[in-house]
């Protein structure tokens, strides 16, 4: 599909956002992913979501590590700067990404052989660190560019395209991160728009680390019989564990939330998530419980999604994201003055007294 | 001259001086150094046979202790000492991967005509530890002298005819007069530097003042220190004739000078060249790098008002991740470094193709300690040259600066963040545990206010606005390799995609020949082209001379003491050292200029050597390599071996020791 260049002149009644900037300004070249491939749905929820929070292009900073997730930042916001690394390495460019510029929204894409795998010790780590960025795994549970191994994310007992039986556990990306301490776990579809744009739109709004790991069917490889990956088994198994909705600062809750057991997390910028359907007694900030639930569920055999778990946003002065770890001045540090970095030739002076 | 040079095929890698280094088995300090053979330089008796003739500040002495024991305050306070005497002096600390209870050693060498690269030959010989007396013992020259603690008597088998042994009770004195194991092991070190003193005769006046420069805060323990002090000096002065006809007394040869570590050199570099990013795994020999760059910054770039840091220094999981978010800083405007050794140059090289390929301003220094794998962590080597210039899979060639000493770390790493950015792509330099760990007396650091960073070509967002036409990443706009750059963040008009993959001139994703080609090439021009505009080598020419030094890093001071130690012989040697790769377009006719050129330099293979042969025209017969690898601090003596093995130099009193094995 490489030749087929996207025309240049919209159409005039494209709707614009307040950037007056309509969904084909979010958008990047030409896929050349596999017709059907979930990764072109994600890619599709990415373009609304950031369309949607009006956000600038190119004040988003895009970063990826190899496999067909590494190729999928090509596909949306053209004028963002862009960053298509090396395998299982995605993490610690954007860590440094926005060590450097920390007013940078960073989203990174991955996949599940890119963090669980090669990546697993960059992934855990990032988590950690609390890196203030949106990271997306595009699951398949497979390796797809070279054609079809089992990735680390394939269940016991589902089957590869030529029949053998993966007999190694799983990682699992949304049980790690909730024990790595990630601020913001959830799990989506690539077939299920509807709940993943308000999680994408939640998860660049949260300050601080946020993790979708999304089921995004393999066409090619990882869509037959016997795959838990699959579209029919994803569907068949699918349990939208709870519905939540990304309000913005200046939006009221609408009421019919306000009553029964829906509850709202405030978040750091003043948007708030607001819980229109969770189980009874589960409660989204409640870690330990949470992490509970999903392995009750997974041994049920279900898919559990939706926004998991999210952690209240902390007191001013409280926060522990890299920046408020690492105690940085508010403005970015690449482009900081020189002279306020410089002590300059007096201070060395008096500085080499202490090496006499 | 050059007659007697026998061919290169048998001279070079593997030739007679590393040959004998072999003979040493790995972790052990060859005994062929130190047996009665091989005894080192002899201290000279009057004619009258009597007491040794008088030498002033030209001395060299060895402390052995136990790791752990706090012995490292008291032997700066002697090498500080001596330094506020005026008197040229370097301190060189073997010590070992180990937090407590292996031996370990602080070697002190004075020297008036400024010589202070490591030497074999020491005067005296402060016997500290129990464990290595044996070695320790055997290593004074004929005529020099040991001091040990004589609170208990030496084990038997030790003694030598041929040194005076000078016993001070130590241990005795200090637990007689303090309190506490601690304080005592600790005042017994403080002792024996006022022993020394006495013996040495360093100015009293300048240790008590060091003493309460340190402890001005700690009135307590300062007491304590100037008790142990005195009881070291009395006690030698009591009993035995002091000072020792191999003494100092003080000079002016320090005004203009500062003793410093190249680590620390190089953190304050990284901070004036205004490097607000540090992303590091720990590993000796590098990690006081960074510890000295947090200090600093610490220091210097609090806001005043918030407090806040203007720096992020992260310590990462490993290497590899160290290196990427190095070039994730870079990528978005920061001024962006690592600090690592050779181990961890290895797990970084993915990284350092992806950055030269994607054209990423980053500084990588490399504190070389020995290899291969984990070899010999705290010991010195020069083994990461070849593997620096082309690190990383695929065709790469990387600029590569060499600092010499502490002085020209501090240069240097200013340096090397603006050839960085100017040429975007990883610049690494490479020091090594000598330079980086120990004590060197170096000109004082200057500092030029008006000295602004080379950000290199960036297009601002003004320009961008401007622009008529789109932006092209990797486009040779200007003729000379080096295309224009965005930040993120900056424009939407910047905007691009950068890879690791094939890519055309225009940034996008190719797997076509010729555009990818047409890329690879230019960068390799543009590498080629930074060679100007590296440091030029430091070139000393001698009149008549036929031969040429030439060599890299830490090796000069031991070079050029050859040099005069040759001139005293009466043959006169051209010296080089280089000081980046790729070769600057003056080490080619140096190399030419000369009959033979001997490439000194610490590591097995002759990696100067080899770089030289393949970089330059020169032949391959007209370079000649003198090796030593062992780990320690390259000698004098090594170089002189080294030639002697090749040329009729005459003889030296230093050739004894085999240069490839020789402590």
């Amino acid at each position: 599909m490489t030749y087929i260049k996207k025309p240049r002149i919209h159409h005039p009644g494209l709707t614009k956002n307040r950037l007056g900037l309509t969904r084909r300004d979010y958008e990047g070249t030409m896929s050349t992913l596999c017709a059907g491939c979930g990764h072109d749905s994600i890619t599709a929820a990415i373009i609304e979501a950031f369309w949607e929070l009006e956000i600038a292009p190119h004040e988003v900073a895009k970063t990826s590590g190899i496999g067909c997730s590494g190729k999928t930042p090509t596909y949306f916001l053209k004028e963002a700067h862009g960053f298509n690394g090396v395998h299982g390495r995605m993490p610690s460019i954007t860590t440094g990404a926005h060590a450097a510029n920390r007013d940078l929204i960073c989203i990174g894409v991955s996949g599940d052989g890119d963090s669980l795998s090669i990546g697993m010790g960059q992934f855990a780590h990032v988590v950690r660190r609390n890196v203030d960025m949106l990271y997306i795994i595009e699951n398949n549970g497979v390796y797809g560019l070279t054609k079809g191994q089992f990735s680390a994310s394939a269940d016991v007992g589902s089957t590869a395209k030529r029949g053998q039986i993966n007999r190694e556990h799983p990682i699992d990306s949304v049980l790690l991160a909730l024990n790595l301490g990630a601020g913001f776990v959830a799990r989506s579809f690539s077939g299920d728009k509807e709940q993943l744009v308000p999680i994408l739109k939640a998860g660049l709004r949260h300050r601080g680390f946020a993790l979708i790991d999304i089921i995004s069917p393999c066409v090619t490889f990882n869509d037959h019989r016997g795959s838990t990956k699959s579209y029919q088994y994803t569907r068949d198994n699918y349990n939208q564990l709870v519905y939540a909705d990304f309000v913005p600062p200046a939006e009221e809750i609408a009421a019919s939330y306000e009553s029964g057991d829906a509850r709202s997390v405030q978040m750091h910028d003043g948007s708030r998530i607001a819980f229109r359907k969770v189980p009874e007694d589960y409660d989204p900030t409640d870690r330990d419980a949470v992490y509970t639930y999903i392995r009750e569920r997974q041994r049920a055999g279900e898919v559990a999604t939706g926004l998991l778990y999210v952690e209240e946003a902390p007191e001013e002065g409280e926060e522990a994201d890299f920046h408020g770890i690492q105690g940085t001045v508010e403005e970015p540090l690449a482009g900081y003055p020189f002279e306020g970095l410089c002590p300059g030739a007096e201070k060395l002076e008096r500085l080499q007294g202490r090496f006499r | 001259m050059a007659d007697s040079v026998p061919g290169a095929s048998g001279a070079a890698p593997g030739g007679p001086a590393s040959a004998k280094a072999t003979a040493a088995r790995p972790g052990e300090v060859p005994a062929s150094a130190i047996t009665s053979a091989a005894r080192p330089e002899d201290i000279p008796a009057s004619p009258n046979g009597g007491p040794p003739a008088s030498r002033i500040n030209d001395l060299a002495f060895k402390i052995g202790t136990v790791n752990g024991t706090g012995s490292a305050s008291a032997n700066g306070l002697l090498r500080r000492a001596i330094f506020r005497m005026g008197i040229p002096v370097s301190g060189k600390n073997l010590f070992p991967s180990n937090i407590q209870g292996l031996p370990t050693w602080y070697e002190i060498r004075a020297n008036a005509r400024g010589h202070t690269a490591r030497t074999a030959r020491f005067d005296m010989v402060v016997a500290m530890n129990p464990a290595t007396y044996k070695r320790d013992i055997e290593e004074v020259a004929t005529g020099g002298w040991v001091m040990h603690d004589s609170s208990w008597p030496l084990p038997r088998g030790l003694d030598r005819d041929d040194v005076t042994f000078l016993g001070i009770p130590l241990a005795k004195m200090t637990v007689d007069n303090f309190q506490g194991s601690r304080v005592r092991i600790l005042m017994k070190n403080i002792c024996y530097v006022g022993a020394l003193a006495a013996l040495l005769d360093i100015d009293m006046e300048i240790v008590r003042g060091l003493l309460k420069e340190t402890f001005a805060a700690k009135a307590k323990l300062l007491d304590a220190n100037y008790l142990a002090i005195d009881l070291g000096y009395d006690y030698a002065k009591k009993h035995f004739d002091c000072p020792l006809p191999v003494r100092l007394e003080p000079m002016e040869g320090n005004e203009d000078s500062i003793v410093i570590d190249g680590n620390t050199a190089a953190a304050l570099g990284c901070v004036y060249a205004g490097a607000t990013v540090a992303a590091w795994y720990p590993i000796t020999p590098s990690t006081s790098l960074v510890d000295a760059f947090t200090a600093f910054c610490h220091q210097f770039r609090k806001d005043p008002e918030t407090g806040k840091n203007r720096f992020a220094i992260i310590q990462a999981e490993d290497e590899l991740a160290a290196a990427g978010m190095v070039i994730g800083a870079a990528w978005a405007g920061a001024r962006a470094f690592t600090s690592t050794s050779g181990a961890g140059l290895s797990l970084m090289s993915e990284f350092i193709g992806l950055a030269y390929y994607a054209e990423v301003p980053s500084v990588f220094f490399d504190v070389q300690r020995v290899g291969p794998s984990t070899g010999m962590p705290t010991r010195t080597q020069q083994g990461d040259i070849q593997f620096a210039a082309y690190a990383s899979h695929g065709d790469t060639r990387h600029i590569v600066i060499f600092p010499a000493n502490p002085h020209e770390c501090f240069e240097m790493a200013v340096e090397a963040f603006d050839l960085a950015e100017r040429f975007q792509t990883p610049v690494f330099v490479l020091t090594d545990l000598d330079i980086g760990m120990n004590d060197w007396v170096v000109p004082k650091l200057e500092w030029d206010d008006s000295y602004r960073p080379d950000r290199g070509k960036v297009l601002t967002a003004e320009e961008l606005e401007a622009a008529t036409g789109p932006f092209h990443r990797y486009l040779d706009v200007d003729g000379d390799g080096i295309p224009w750059r965005t930040l993120p963040g900056v424009h939407p008009k910047g905007a691009y995609l950068t890879r690791g993959s094939g890519h055309d001139r225009y940034g996008n994703y190719t797997e076509d020949s010729e555009p990818y080609a047409d890329v690879l090439a230019r960068v390799g021009r543009k590498i080629d082209g930074a060679a100007p505009h590296l440091p030029a080598p430091e070139v000393r020419l001698a009149e008549g001379a036929k031969i040429g030094l030439v060599t890299i890093g830490g090796c000069r001071g031991a070079v050029l003491e050859a040099v005069d130690e040759l001139a005293e012989r009466g043959i006169a040697a051209n010296y080089m050292r280089v000081r980046a790769f790729p070769f600057h377009p003056e080490v080619e006719p140096f190399l030419a200029g000369n009959d033979v050129n001997f490439a000194v330099e610490q590591n097995r293979d002759g990696q100067l050597r080899k770089l030289l042969i393949a970089e330059t025209g020169a032949a391959k017969e007209s370079l000649v390599s003198i090796l030593y690898y062992g780990g320690y601090p390259m000698s004098c003596h090594h170089v002189m071996d080294g030639l002697a093995t090749h040329t009729d130099i005459g003889t030296s009193d230093a050739a004894a020791h085999p240069a490839g094995a020789a402590p």
